[in-house]
């Protein structure tokens, strides 16, 4: 089962070669992973996302919490919870798939963000299953590259991670 | 190892046998954790005393001292005695701040594994963190072995590894390795100083981390610029530290351990099944109370062993692959199994799915990554042993006290009789020494019980990694913890030796042997030139198979004795000969006849402040049983060659 996995630790250097390694050395697996500072720049948000059972997820949670620059964890997967995430797709745009590719990024609530003469760049956010919607929407053969934030995420409602 | 271009210092410093090293107390524990009192049980005659000052003394001007020198002066006031290391270009500075000095010994090894081991065996018998200091590149990745070795144990250890200088970082300069990234999946923390300022409170929370919670090594990467003599600092160490991400459990959760007290009333067939938690957490005399107040037969781990008395009637022995039958029996019948400091390792469980089909687990850990882990806990119990334990004792008298019937007494009486009937069907032979025939092959658990007969079970006994790991600890009946000193997670051969030698600096007057056998032995024997330099008068007793035996076992078993590069083909040295050639004293025996005299030659005071190396012809085709059969649960064991249980 896919979990999100927000984690908030010590803005250090070498404190996500940690996480990182941590996944790499106990045979976890990282689907996608963001990072950077929060308001408090001595602290780091870092979200991951990953696959495994509910004992896995026990295994992966307990594992990074005993990391000494870890400071909380949350699976946001066990409650309710917004998750988002960015895509530039870089699209063909040459004659009538000009039209196409706006009215696809329309319906998507995406926006044109670059213009050329032969090519759009798309900007999408949403949930990661929007995200490959969007993707085979426009056909793999009209696009010219992709890349994606990884997703990040917050519990909804009153609860938060911090200090 | 290598020092670029600065030449190796020959630090002889005369090691006097009065010398007592340690520290009452160590200033890192935290504060209202209480002052912790060092103690090895039966060792009160050879108490370490050493006091810590500097902290104490206030108002005094601050210092100004360099990076070199606040590093060493921060160890002194963690209450370091012994630094084992070896010198090289990245660490000079460093070397020269411990030359200026005189409160800190620097134990000079041989090779920068050796070190880890003499730092990691003065941890395992003192309970102290040791330390080792070597230089960067391949003194660094020397270390390695000996620092996962520490950490699969969960011994505490400071690793302090010199590293080029801070603008040469990154790019591959001599001797650069990155020891961070290296040492990461093995190490419970690390640091790199990146400004010498750092220094004290660097080292104070790596003495703090290393420590508390569920202890490990700690490597601080120290550049060389920041050691650098002609900058000066204002020298602080910090009395207290605060972490706000690590804040290890210091108590177990009340509502849990009165759930477990629940579950271990109702035990039919009750079994502790106690680890090297036990151990580290300094539980050993509660677990030794409680499991005499319920009478609940116990077994350890191979890392427990000594937590609970061996020669007590409630020990069932070790457990586990080469544990011993009624131990493991009793572990598969049993319905309530309360495990403490025990990790259900894959050398204990068999296989996990088989494991112990009827039991109810409690399990106590202070790391809760533990708990669950290979085997779902009913009970988990987060917490260090010795407060959980505590609070357990207190709850379970409290009930007992109110209805004795809730103990169901003679259940446990039934329970104990089956388990005695299993340890007269298949125990250990404990008589093979006595049962010797003169001029037969010596068997290598004759050795083991000569040992402990000799040494009267005081000895501390480390050991390497092989058959003759699994004799000693099947045969020499540890009595108290921290005795019994062995690489049980890692398996490290050559940890023998070395860590021997931690724990004679450590305890100058008491007994250390080291078993080993030809194959570990030369994996670190290049330490018998430490020990001449020092006069360490360790104990060596070889079993020498002429094989690696437990490869050799394994083959026999399982590869229709095809014996694939596990011998030697006669290349082993004259051991004797080698051992005189640094100095030491050396006696080799073939005949069993000669065992006893020659094991009371090894520990007479004649030969009390010499090395002395023992090397033992033993049966070559001898296997350890029990042992567990691949893929069953842990109650299929083969007994011997021909037998099964």
């Amino acid at each position: 089962m896919r979990r999100i996995i927000s984690v908030l630790l010590e803005n250090e250097a070498g404190a996500l070669s940690r996480v990182v390694g941590l996944f790499a050395q106990r045979n976890y697996n990282i689907e996608t992973l963001t990072v950077a500072p929060t308001e408090d720049v001595t602290l780091s948000r870092l979200t991951l996302t990953t696959l495994g059972d509910d004992r896995k997820i026990e295994q992966i949670t307990k594992h990074l919490n005993k990391l000494i620059e870890v400071i909380k964890v949350v699976d946001l997967t066990e409650g309710e919870h917004i998750e988002r995430e960015l895509m530039l797709v870089k699209v063909k745009a040459v004659g009538a798939q000009r039209a196409e590719v706006k009215r696809t990024a329309d319906i998507f609530r995406a926006q044109v963000v670059d213009v050329t003469g032969s090519a759009y760049t798309v900007q999408v956010t949403g949930t990661s299953g929007k995200l490959d919607a969007f993707i085979r929407a426009i056909g793999e053969l009209s696009i010219l590259e992709v890349v994606r934030s990884g997703v990040s995420g917050l519990s909804r409602g009153e609860k938060v991670v911090s200090l | 190892m290598c020092s670029g271009g600065g030449g190796r210092a020959r630090i002889v410093v005369a090691f006097p046998q009065g010398l007592v090293p340690g520290s009452g107390t160590g200033p890192w524990s935290q504060p209202g954790s209480g002052r912790r009192k060092w103690s090895v049980p039966g060792l009160e005659g050879s108490q370490p005393h050493m006091t810590v000052q500097s902290h104490q003394v206030k108002d005094t001007a601050v210092e100004r001292l360099s990076g070199g020198d606040m590093l060493i002066r921060a160890l002194q006031d963690s209450g370091v005695d012994y630094i084992f290391g070896y010198p090289g270009g990245a660490a000079l500075h460093i070397y020269d701040a411990i030359f200026k000095q005189q409160r800190v010994q620097h134990i000079l090894v041989r090779h920068e594994q050796a070190a880890t081991h003499m730092a990691d065996g003065y941890a395992r018998a003192t309970g102290r963190p040791g330390v080792a200091l070597v230089t960067s590149g391949p003194g660094a990745t020397n270390a390695i072995t000996g620092i996962a070795t520490a950490f699969m144990d969960s011994i505490p250890m400071i690793v302090i590894s010199g590293q080029v200088s801070n603008e040469l970082i990154g790019t591959d300069s001599f001797q650069e390795t990155d020891m961070v990234g290296i040492s990461r999946p093995v190490v419970k923390h690390s640091f790199m100083i990146k400004d010498a300022s750092e220094i004290p409170s660097v080292v104070r929370k790596a003495f703090y981390i290393a420590t508390t919670g569920r202890p490990g090594p700690v490597v601080i990467d120290v550049p060389k610029d920041t050691t650098d003599p002609a900058v000066l600092f204002d020298y602080v160490y910090p009395e207290t530290v605060k972490m706000r991400s690590y804040s290890p459990a210091t108590r177990g959760h009340s509502g849990q351990i009165r759930k477990a007290v629940d579950l271990l009333l109702t035990a039919k067939r009750p079994v502790i099944y106690a680890g090297g938690g036990v151990i580290q957490g300094e539980a050993c005399e509660v677990l030794t109370e409680l499991t005499r107040y319920l009478e609940f037969p116990i077994t350890n781990t191979l890392m427990g062993l000594g937590c609970y008395p061996a020669t007590d009637p409630l020990f069932l022995g070790m457990l586990g692959m080469h544990g011993t039958y009624e131990a493991n029996m009793a572990m598969h019948h049993s319905d309530v199994i309360l495990a403490v400091g025990a990790r259900f390792d894959d050398r204990v469980t068999n296989d996990p799915s088989k494991f112990c089909p009827n039991a109810r687990i409690v399990h106590i850990d202070v790391d809760p990554a533990t708990i669950s882990k290979i085997i779902p806990a009913e009970v988990p119990i987060v917490g260090p042993a010795q407060p959980v334990l505590q609070d357990m004792l207190a709850a379970l008298r409290e009930r007992i006290g109110a209805d004795p019937e809730l103990l169901d007494r003679s259940a446990h009486q039934h329970w104990r009789q089956q388990i005695a009937g299993w340890r007269r069907q298949h125990g250990l032979d404990h008589k093979m020494m006595e049962r010797a025939v003169p001029g037969a092959s010596i068997k290598p658990q004759a050795v083991v019980q000569c040992l402990y007969q000799v040494t009267g079970g005081e000895a501390f006994v480390t050991s390497d990694v092989g058959q003759h790991q699994m004799f000693a600890a099947q045969y020499y009946h540890f009595d108290a913890p921290r005795r019994w000193i062995n690489s049980g997670g890692l398996g490290t051969m050559g940890f023998g030796l070395p860590s021997a030698m931690g724990v004679k600096f450590a305890f100058p007057d008491a007994v250390v042997a080291c078993v080993t056998g030809e194959g570990s032995i030369q994996m670190n024997i290049q330490e018998l030139s430490t020990c001449t330099q020092y006069g360490l008068p360790v104990k060596v007793i070889n079993l020498n198979n002429q094989a690696l035996g437990m490869v050799k076992q394994w083959q026999d078993m399982q590869y229709g004795g095809r014996h694939s590069s596990s011998t030697y083909q006669d290349s082993l040295p004259d051991f004797v000969r080698l051992v005189e050639s640094y100095g030491h004293v050396g006696i080799r025996i073939t005949d069993p006849a000669d065992l006893e005299a020659a094991m009371r030659e090894v520990f007479s005071d004649k030969l009390r402040d010499r090395l002395v190396f023992l090397d033992v012809s033993v049966d070559p085709d001898e296997h350890v049983y029990p042992m567990a059969i691949k893929g069953g649960s842990m109650c299929d064991m083969f007994l011997s060659r021909t037998e099964q249980s």
